[in-house]
């Protein structure tokens, strides 16, 4: 870390949303709830430009869901009167949830993605104060024909390319697209990623990819975690390896890519589809240095017995060196490594469940 | 003559979408149903018509609507006429943990 910077970590959660704040990786202080009560699944820290801001989608069961933004760490939060994600009539759809929040590289400032239910993708010019429909994406003619997750039925992984106008999106259950023209037409890239859930486990599309992420050196290497397998593609999609060897189990939900060294990546394998806990309830981060080539068990500061779940989108690294690994669980317990994974330390406890963590490293006093 | 103003009252949970207001007075007229004093509260108060309406024009699942006592549901949904003097109550429904 750079003098000056502190790390923040935002925590979303079944009924409310935390932040913490930590001038070293390893005091935090926690501060929360905001949005008590109001299912929080996607949330953003986006610190391009110098101005940090966090992103929020929030959803209340009664009242619906929206997109906020806080330009000052959460001490005020602003919604867009006329809404930030608002479906087109002619659809004759309405937005239920949104699951990810995704700012654009520092090369398209204001630029975030948005992945939502239904199933759709939303570009935002404005730094996520309204995002328009990707109508290409909306259109597509497999859409009648894509499952869905447990979950609910959403793009869940929005992965723009920081070296083109290419970008994956990932959604559960119908696998992986890509665009190659920023949005303008999308096509199924899920070759060797088995989908054995189904009659032809080798279909087009259809697989339930549960994360994907890019890689810190080459924009056409990507990794996904699915629902039993997890792969990576040296060519941006168009086919998929095995890099579960060496890992206990080849479910979960979590895939991070270090923000700056090539080959360096994590997971938190589950046991199975069936038993979607930590492998014999031991639970633990794995990370890979080679692309995947080979695993280690990181567990250092983590309980010994924990049988909860870690979701998709409920970990995180930061942008520090070395880079802090974060991740909670549906326990509510929140942890945090300030040395890539070696150790860890809690943030938080006897939260809700956590869905959603995100991290950034911001300038102590934001100009 | 103007017709007596329909009196729509809020839960505390949607007063920050009403300017901190429980109670807002709503024009009434000849016609008015529950769709149309939904689409003039878009115009005044639109957070707050999003809380209870989608972008798709639907009530949303966990909101109850009554008219003079009467659930929306019930009658004609918000096809529902709105009287003159109505007391319109929005509640949200008995759901959730």
């Amino acid at each position: 870390m750079s003098n000056g910077d502190s790390a923040v970590l935002a925590i979303g959660t079944k009924k409310g949303l935390w932040l913490a704040d930590s001038p070293d990786r390893r005091t935090w202080n926690v501060t929360g709830p905001h949005f008590l009560m109001d299912e929080v699944a996607s949330v953003a820290i986006d610190t391009r430009g110098g101005r940090p801001r966090i992103l929020a989608g929030i959803m209340n069961w009664h009242w619906g869901p929206c997109v906020v933004h806080s330009d000052d760490l959460g001490a005020t939060w602003s919604e867009p009167a006329d809404g930030a994600v608002r479906f087109p009539e002619d659809t004759g759809e309405a937005l239920a949830r949104v699951w990810q929040l995704q700012p654009d590289s520092e090369a398209r400032p204001g630029v975030v993605w948005a992945g939502a239910e239904p199933i759709s993708v939303w570009r935002s010019t404005d730094g996520g104060g309204h995002f328009e429909l990707n109508r290409p994406f909306w259109d597509h003619p497999h859409r009648s024909e894509w499952g869905a997750g447990f979950g609910g039925a959403a793009a869940h992984t929005v992965l723009p390319s920081p070296a083109d106008d290419s970008m994956l999106v990932a959604i559960s259950a119908a696998g992986v697209y890509r665009t190659d023209d920023g949005g303008g037409s999308w096509t199924p890239r899920n070759h060797g990623i088995s989908a054995y859930f189904l009659p032809d486990p080798n279909p087009e599309f259809g697989q339930c990819v549960h994360k994907a992420a890019r890689d810190a050196g080459d924009p056409r290497r990507l990794y996904a975690q699915n629902h039993h397998g997890v792969y990576r593609t040296d060519d941006g999609g168009d086919s998929w390896i095995s890099i579960a060897d060496g890992l206990p189990a080849d479910f979960g939900f979590v895939m991070l890519a270090h923000p700056t060294r090539p080959g360096t990546i994590w997971t938190i394998p589950l046991k199975a589809d069936g038993e979607r806990i930590p492998p014999d309830g031991h639970p633990a981060v794995y990370r890979s240095t080679d692309a995947g080539g080979s695993w280690t068990r990181l567990d250092r500061g983590l309980p010994e017995t924990d049988y909860n779940a870690v979701l998709r989108d409920a970990a995180a690294v930061d942008t520090a060196e070395p880079a802090g690994v974060y991740f909670g669980t549906r326990g509510g317990q929140v942890f945090a490594s300030a040395d890539e994974g070696d150790t860890f330390s809690l943030v938080a406890g006897n939260l809700p469940d956590v869905l959603c963590v995100r991290a950034g490293m911001v300038s102590a006093e934001p100009g | 003559m103007t017709a007596e103003p329909v009196r729509l009252l809020l839960p505390a949970a949607l007063s920050a979408a009403a300017g901190g207001r429980r109670e807002l007075e709503c024009a009434a007229g000849a016609g008015l149903t529950a769709a149309r004093l939904l689409d003039g509260l878009a115009v005044d108060y639109p957070r707050l018509e999003r809380r209870i309406r989608d972008e798709a024009g639907r009530l949303r699942r966990y909101v109850n609507v009554y008219i003079d006592g009467e659930e929306l549901r019930a009658l004609d949904g918000l096809a529902s006429p709105v009287p003159p003097g109505a007391e319109v109550l929005i509640l949200q429904s008995v759901a959730g943990g």
